[in-house]
């Protein structure tokens, strides 16, 4: 059961980690608290229904309920959740930016975008479920007494993937480098001549791009439907202030413990308030260690 | 003719509850800059205590006194007050959207607790037949709806004029002071984080009496009144009609809501019943994007607040 248990959180912390990663570029590079970000999650699971209702989700290959035409449609889902993410910015959030709005009214507009992009799905989706594939699977005892789906293996093998490639973009990419700069200062990473409005929109597109990875994985396990984005919210706030907001091992670090922490609370205060488990986190933090757990005291 | 009448006084009574709330957001936000982000979960727990203390005594449930409504109004302020205080002084001290991301976090936490506790709040299938302060006084639904309507522009009337008095006493200055300058405001000798959370807790507790007001004139409460939605509705009306001004809330509640409402019976005449969730959906995406426009062309909102000098300054 335990083992079990720490299996599924490994999981969910997995996906929680790939959208926990756009809310940290937000807190740290655009400064602020984007609570639409959850609807991109959504956004790109969505995006890749259509696709995978073109050319369908493939011949099962080896043990997976999908052909490679999945993964086409998820790099496909991913390039247009970055736009959608930095046209939202282009009509919202740069222009509040040049207004030079009250730091909070970013805020205020994401309540209102976020609004406007769940309910956008329920129009044209509808407020059922969806699947990307009706295939079934069998359970593979992967150690003993803890059994993984063959998708579920894939979906933990594929985020590391992706999280390792995103360290190394950001280690030594320019671009990368630039985004490492405006988080730490922005001013002086203008007074360097880093042009800020170009690392504003690269943020954007990689943030909009690795929520819809994991809106993606998150519909293949199992399903899709209009609030599965919101529904991650707290958990994804939790995962990147739990982490710290100084870097990218934090995000992903916090994103398996609130997964784990959700996963196991099941234990200690029953399955209703599971989901209420991510708050408790990120109150114990924001009460003991505001920084995060790997995060300098400013 | 009668019916749009009692609708009319129906659509009222909503909007003077809504109207408390957003007088409580105010308070917090437009006047002390509190981003409270939780408000459904003040006004559920005003909603739940209010139920839980006047509705008749149930053997399954543990709460139900069967108490007067005065009573149950009075302990509703309470409960969300005492909720307030102890989640203020665990979490006034964050940053501004730290706090927002906490205090969403409590609305949450709080609508799983009315949805899980079935010996308190009944669950999912909420409390019945909570009762109607002098119902019994009114041969007709439409009698009862006047009479509420009534009480309730005395008690918004009332929250107006003691709001109206507070922010302008040394109490009112002090709250804008740490809005504007904190640091400032603490060089004078001012507890910054005593007077937020003075500001937080008469804020919530306005929110807790807008919950109790709500399910005593409908009678019913469920976990599914206290939807985040919710909040984010409340702040689309405070951030439309005006932060910082206390007419431009009320009149943001009126605005919102009745785009709300009349948008939710234009759809229903005009949509198919089967998409009904896509017309609702439409609702949603206008308040959305009124929220959105307004911020753009109107952060000030429709009547923002007004600069207030010092009656000093002439001399």
């Amino acid at each position: 059961m335990l083992a079990q248990s720490l299996a599924d959180g490994i999981l969910t912390g997995a996906i929680i980690a790939l959208g926990a990663i756009g809310v940290s570029f937000g807190l740290q590079i655009l400064k602020f608290a984007n609570f639409a970000h959850s609807e991109l999650l959504t956004w790109g699971a969505y995006l890749a229904l259509v696709f995978v209702a073109f050319a369908g989700p493939g011949t099962p290959t080896a043990e997976l309920s999908f052909g490679w035409q999945m993964m086409a449609a998820m790099l496909l889902a991913a390039l247009l959740t970055g736009g959608l993410a930095w046209l939202v910015d282009l009509l919202i959030f740069r222009r509040l930016r040049r207004m030079g709005s009250h730091p909070m009214s970013l805020v205020f507009a994401a309540f209102g975008a976020a609004l406007v992009m769940r309910h956008v799905v329920v129009l044209i989706w509808g407020h059922g479920t969806h699947f990307y594939t009706r295939e079934l699977q069998i359970a593979i005892e992967v150690l003993p007494g803890v059994r993984m789906l063959p998708d579920q293996i894939f979906i933990l093998g594929l985020a590391i993937v992706i999280v390792v490639a995103l360290h190394l973009y950001l280690t030594y990419s320019r671009t990368g480098m630039a985004m490492r700069a405006m988080a730490e200062s922005p001013s002086l990473a203008r007074a360097c001549g880093i042009e800020v409005e170009n690392v504003i929109r690269w943020t954007w597109i990689l943030s909009g791009g690795l929520a819809a990875m994991a809106g993606v994985f998150l519909g293949l396990t199992p399903q899709l439907h209009p609030e599965m984005g919101f529904s991650l919210l707290l958990a994804l706030f939790a995962a990147s202030i739990l982490g710290g907001t100084g870097s990218l091992a934090g995000a992903v670090i916090g994103g398996l413990l609130v997964g784990l922490a959700e996963n196991l609370s099941v234990f200690l205060i029953g399955s209703g308030y599971k989901t209420a488990m991510p708050f408790l986190v990120l109150l114990l933090v924001l009460f003991f260690r505001p920084q995060g757990l790997f995060g300098e005291k400013s | 003719m009668i019916g749009i009448f009692s609708y009319l006084v129906f659509f009222a009574c909503i909007v003077l509850i809504l109207g408390v709330m957003t007088l409580g957001l105010n308070l917090q936000w437009g006047y002390t800059g509190l981003f409270n982000a939780g408000v459904v979960g003040f006004y559920a727990i005003g909603a739940y205590a209010h139920a839980i203390l006047v509705t008749a005594p149930r053997p399954d449930l543990i709460g139900n006194f069967g108490l007067p409504w005065i009573v149950g109004i009075a302990g509703a302020m309470a409960a969300s007050a005492l909720a307030a205080w102890i989640i203020g002084l665990a979490t006034i001290r964050l940053r501004g959207d730290y706090l927002a991301i906490a205090t969403f976090g409590i609305a949450t936490t709080i609508q799983l607790v009315t949805l899980n506790w079935d010996s308190l709040t009944g669950g999912a299938q909420g409390l019945p037949a909570i009762p109607r302060p002098l119902s019994t006084w009114f041969g007709s639904p439409l009698g009862f709806n006047l009479f509420y309507l009534g009480l309730l522009i005395a008690i918004v009337g009332l929250v107006y004029w003691a709001l109206e008095r507070i922010l302008r006493s040394p109490w009112g200055r002090v709250l804008k002071a740490i809005r504007e300058d904190e640091t400032a405001a603490i060089a004078l000798g001012k507890s910054a984080q005593s007077f937020r959370l003075q500001a937080f807790v008469l804020g919530s507790t306005l929110m807790g009496l807008a919950g109790a007001l709500y399910v005593s004139f409908i009678g019913f409460v469920s976990p599914f009144d206290f939807l985040p939605i919710l909040t984010f509705q409340i702040w689309a009306m405070l951030i439309v009609g005006g932060s910082g001004n206390n007419k431009g809330a009320l009149l943001g509640a009126l605005t919102i809501w009745g785009i709300w409402a009349a948008s939710g019976v234009l759809i229903a005449k005009l949509v198919p019943p089967a998409y009904a969730a896509q017309g609702g959906a439409v609702q949603v995406i206008l308040i959305g994007l009124l929220l959105v426009a307004s911020l753009l062309f109107r952060p000030r909102g429709l009547i923002g607040e007004v600069p207030v000098v010092s009656r000093h300054a002439d001399d």
